[in-house]
């Protein structure tokens, strides 16, 4: 491991002249006007030409430690080896504002080195409003420490193992001292739940605020009487238990499957109902055999219509977003939920108002066979308005859908079916019908909008000439 | 594990006493039915158990004496006024690496053991340890999320089941505890029972307690009878919650915390078999630095990666005054003083303290003082030889002392090489063991390996004897089959003389680094230098490459001399 040095930034300071390894940057401090400079800020240093940004694989240092100059302070990860970082000042490390296992881009402040004690509250103030500055920062902060057993890389004992010896002893696990250093948590004032009063991890994670992770590498499958009389029941962490079945197979979601499990989980916060209407296709069917040769394809029909009829109801393409307004999109864009190796994705047919019935057929075949490859970019399946889903191509009569978040409708379409039809005349006719039902959101959309959306709809559909227009 | 040959005399349970001693009767009874007429049979087909039968009942009754030793298949022919021509003490791995070799020199040998064959390595140390951390290895690989994801694999939680892991352990022992046992009888050794006790010069006497003694002669002498833990005063050993690695090993419980006291190789891979199940660790240190004895980078790197990131946290500095066991609703308590200024620093409360402080020689109760040596610290002293040293500094004739006994080199392989070179020199050959090509591993994950100086003892060496060091130094980030495991952390590290390409040392961290250290081990022991080295070649892409890399980065004087030196150990 190579070593190096940065140098941390003085306000009034000199300029440096030193080789590329560090970095140093003058920084006003307009904040604290009052104080003389005696904060030094240490940067991620550039440990090669290439390097953008760096991980802190550990801080040598613990805030608080005094430091002094050419001492190895922290380990930054380059792309070619762990390099040692060295101090050129005196002082102390008065905070760490990246910690262990967190990266940051080259010059950033990783870390406050005070020149004196008095200074190092203000330090750390200072330290606090920069990382609440950059709130993805404390984001990843808080994912890096979900999994148990990775990486939750901190180097010295925490704090508390520096309190004396005394009767009111402070007790805390190794992982619980970690823990408080990663999370910033004083472990002085906080009350153990562990055997013995002691600080467990998990009281440190409640006090952080972080859902403990479940503790699965202890339990043991089978013998618990087995163990020895200290072993501590581990608290069911599983909300509800279902009966094991043998012979199952647990198979994780992929992303994918994840996203959609979120999203339809998230749906259940919207208040929702739903209208149906039977729509003659004798029409439409005719023109879908006219336009199939030249490569319409009727998801395009139904969307194109589906599109011209939402140009007319403009409220069945608003979102709700807060719950206090409505949002009215300023396109229409038809999202169209597609099943793909064994997930759901919907591809958006964006302006489907405006463009003609033959370049929204290319534009979705274009779009199926992005994502086939998985090569649809985010636009492409998350700025959809409406919804449609179909499933009558499965001989499906009638479906209700689910209305996805960020939306206000979903239309669910069914198969067209031959059906006897009585006319106002009372002659009795077969013809083709299909029932499309469309689920929205009732903070937005009424009955009636729904039901006059649908009424224009079916209009389009029973005289799709419009449609190629 | 730095543990090696056995120990004697632990009591044993009464009811074991009474079974052995009658298996000997039957023996006895047995040999006699047979008759002499089917000697000759037995011999011919090669049955070791028969031969194994006469020699128990030559001792359990002296009239047949005459008649098996003829039988024997070990032996020499010509005729002794010795039982044997070499009697060994402690039938561990250094016991029985010597006995083999005396077989394989046509040397009579009988081996005695007290306690259950195999020794420290085989029972209580290096063996089921292995069998605990391949467990612990495992469960870390399968808890690592990231490492998984990194190479695409999904794995739900990954649990254990204590007792069978602790089965597993002594099962491996036991296995490997019979290989031992049936590879000594397979060639005729004989392996008596009892606490062997020095009684004057190549004399030995063996019994049980309780039982009369018997008495042997030999014409030499090896003592083998290895370490115990090492147990500081002031702590409390109680077997359950205060332990040694003896208790560890069987795993009865795994603690929510546990204080390792002491971080060498014992506590550092019972740091990662307990973290891997589990459990948090507090390390207990009376140095100022973790690992000490590691060389000094390799320390930082190991505890970089097999310490910071894990739930262990640590004292230095300290020494752990008082330890009292878990009793009374309270915790285990430990007294903590300052190593240097003595004063109380801190106490700590834990589940569970292991004891891992390194290991005392077994040599009481050996008769040494029948024969005029004092132990040093319960070391027997010795000479490059393995020659015992009596008290006023003369080599006691016929008395060797090899493994932990002799405190050189406590490690189970050390002490077999010793025995071997002993051997070497009781059938005429002059021989002395290069300790600096012995290797030592440490079974962490990953692994730690090292042969030879550290760079510190290197340096000092130099400047004692006027000669310049380098160093070479290669990640496993540079390897391409660390790479595909995604095990890329990883350091190796080469010390040599540039003037003439003598390899000082190596050392290596990184997966598999205790199968790696080998071709440096070799390469010390034969001599052979770095520029003769790095032309030979290694398979592509293997973790061996490293080691390529090594040799091939030393940048080695062009003008020096052909040949380094008489290859040290042969």
């Amino acid at each position: 491991m190579a070593s190096l040095s940065f140098s941390s930034s003085v306000s009034s300071s000199t300029p440096f002249l030193r080789p590329s390894a560090f970095f140093l940057k003058p920084r006003s401090i307009s904040r604290l006007p009052l104080v003389r400079a005696k904060i030094r800020e240490i940067f991620m240093p550039a440990l090669s030409s290439t390097m953008t940004e760096g991980k802190i694989v550990s801080w040598v240092k613990s805030e608080g430690d005094v430091l002094s100059k050419g001492e190895p302070v922290v380990v930054v990860e380059s792309d070619k080896a762990d390099m040692d970082v060295e101090t050129f000042y005196d002082g102390i490390l008065a905070a760490i504002v990246v910690n262990d296992g967190e990266t940051a881009p080259v010059g950033a402040p990783i870390g406050l080195l005070a020149e004196t004690e008095d200074e190092i509250a203000e330090a750390k103030a200072k330290a606090a409003a920069q990382s609440s500055s950059a709130p993805s920062a404390t984001a990843t902060k808080v994912e890096e420490s979900a999994p148990v057993a990775t990486k939750v890389e901190a180097p010295a004992p925490a704090v508390a193992a520096a309190a004396p010896a005394t009767p009111g002893k402070v007790v805390a696990t190794p992982y619980a001292k970690k823990l408080a250093k990663q999370h910033k948590v004083d472990i002085n004032k906080l009350v153990g739940t562990g055997p013995f009063g002691r600080i467990t991890p998990e009281d440190v994670e409640k006090a952080a605020g972080i859902t403990p992770a479940p503790k699965a590498n202890v339990i043991a499958p089978v013998a618990p009487a087995a163990s020895a009389a200290t072993s501590t029941a581990s608290p069911a962490k599983a909300a509800t238990s279902f009966p094991e079945i043998p012979g199952s197979n647990v198979v994780p979601f992929t992303t994918m499957q994840a996203a959609v499990s979120k999203n339809m989980v998230e749906s259940l916060s919207v208040p929702t109902f739903r209208v149906g209407y039977p729509i003659s296709t004798d029409a439409l069917d005719a023109l879908y055999e006219k336009v199939k040769p030249k490569g319409v394809t009727m998801t395009a029909l139904l969307a194109k219509a589906a599109a011209m009829a939402l140009v007319q109801h403009p409220v069945v393409n608003a979102t709700c977003k807060d719950g206090k307004s409505f949002t009215y999109n300023s396109s229409i864009n038809i999202a169209v939920a597609v099943a793909i190796n064994g997930g759901l994705i919907t591809p958006v047919l964006q302006d489907a108002d405006k463009l003609d019935l033959y370049l929204l057929s290319q534009k979705w075949k274009e779009l199926v066979e992005k994502a086939r490859a998985k090569q649809l970019q985010p636009q492409e399946y998350n700025s959809g308005t409406f919804t449609l889903s179909n499933l009558g191509m499965f001989g499906v009569d009638r479906f209700d859908a689910i209305l996805p978040p960020g939306q206000g409708a979903i239309m669910a379409v069914g198969a067209s079916k031959p059906t006897v039809v009585a006319d106002k005349d009372g002659f009795f006719s077969v013809k083709n019908k299909m029932l499309v039902n469309v689920t929205a959101d009732h903070r937005i959309i009424y009955g009636a909008d729904l039901a006059a959306f649908l009424q224009t709809f079916s209009k389009i559909i029973e005289n799709p000439e419009s449609l190629t227009m | 594990m730095q543990a090696s040959v056995s120990l004697l005399c632990i009591p044993l349970p009464p009811q074991f006493t009474t079974r052995s001693n009658s298996n000997l009767r039957l023996c006895g009874l047995r040999k006699e039915a047979f008759g002499f007429c089917s000697v000759s049979q037995f011999q011919n087909r090669g049955s070791h158990w028969t031969s194994v039968v006469s020699r128990k009942s030559r001792w359990g009754r002296q009239l047949v004496f005459s008649a098996s030793a003829t039988v024997a298949d070990n032996g020499s022919v010509h005729p002794t006024t010795f039982d044997y021509d070499l009697v060994i003490i402690g039938a561990g791995v250094g016991g029985h690496g010597a006995a083999l070799h005396a077989v394989e020199k046509g040397l009579k040998t009988a081996i005695i053991e007290g306690d259950v064959m195999g020794g420290t390595c085989v029972n209580r140390g290096c063996v089921p340890s292995k069998a605990l951390l391949a467990v612990s290895g495992r469960m870390r690989e399968l808890q690592d999320e990231h490492h998984m994801k990194a190479l695409g694999l999904q794995i739900a939680a990954a649990a254990y089941d204590r007792q069978a892991v602790a089965d597993h352990a002594n099962n491996l022992a036991s296995k490997i505890r019979g290989n031992l046992t049936n590879s000594l009888k397979a060639l005729g050794v004989d392996i008596l029972t009892g606490f062997g006790t020095i009684v004057g010069p190549q004399k030995v006497k063996y019994g049980k307690v309780g039982l009369s003694d018997n008495v042997v002669t030999a014409k030499d002498i090896i003592i083998a009878t290895g370490s115990v833990p090492f147990v500081p005063k002031g702590i409390e050993v109680d077997g359950k919650t205060v332990i040694t690695s003896d208790h560890a090993l069987k795993l009865e419980f795994v603690p929510d915390w546990i204080a390792i006291v002491g971080s060498g190789y014992i506590g550092l891979e019972f740091s990662d078999v307990y973290t891997a199940l589990g459990s948090e660790v507090t390390f207990i240190e009376a140095l100022d630095q973790l690992m000490p004895g590691f060389d000094p980078e390799i320390g930082k790197l190991a505890q970089r990666v097999l310490i910071n990131p894990r739930k262990i946290d640590y004292h230095t500095g300290v020494f752990a005054s008082k330890i009292t066991p878990a009793k009374d609703g309270k915790p285990v308590i430990i007294e903590l003083i300052d190593a240097k200024t003595r004063e109380p620093k801190d106490t700590v409360e834990v589940d569970a303290a292991l004891i891992a402080t390194g290991r005392a020689p077994f040599t009481k109760g050996l008769g040494l003082e029948n024969i005029n040596v004092e132990t040093q610290r319960g070391f027997v002293p010795v000479d490059e030889r393995m020659r015992v040293i009596d008290a006023v500094g003369n080599l006691v004739p016929h008395l060797y002392c090899i493994g932990d006994a002799n405190g050189k080199l406590m490690l189970a392989h050390a002490a077999s090489a010793q025995g071997i070179s002993v051997v070497e020199q009781l059938t005429g050959k002059d021989h002395v063991l290069n300790h600096l090509s012995i290797p030592a591993a440490c079974f962490t994950h990953p692994e730690i390996s090292m042969v030879g100086l550290t760079e510190p003892q290197a340096r000092e060496k130099a400047e004692r004897e006027g000669f310049e060091i380098s160093i070479a130094k290669t990640s496993f980030k540079a390897n391409t089959k660390a790479l595909a495991e995604n095990e890329g952390e990883g350091l190796a590290k080469l010390i040599y003389r540039p003037d003439n390409g003598e390899i000082l040392g190596v050392h290596i961290f990184g997966m598999h680094a205790a199968d790696l250290i080998h071709e440096a081990s070799n390469a010390i022991a034969l001599g052979t230098r770095v520029q003769d080295i790095k032309f030979a070649v290694h398979a592509h892409p293997t973790l061996s490459e490293v080691l390529d890399e090594l040799y091939k980065l030393a940048k080695v004087n062009p003008h020096a001399t052909k040949q380094l030196c008489e290859p040290v150990a042969l």
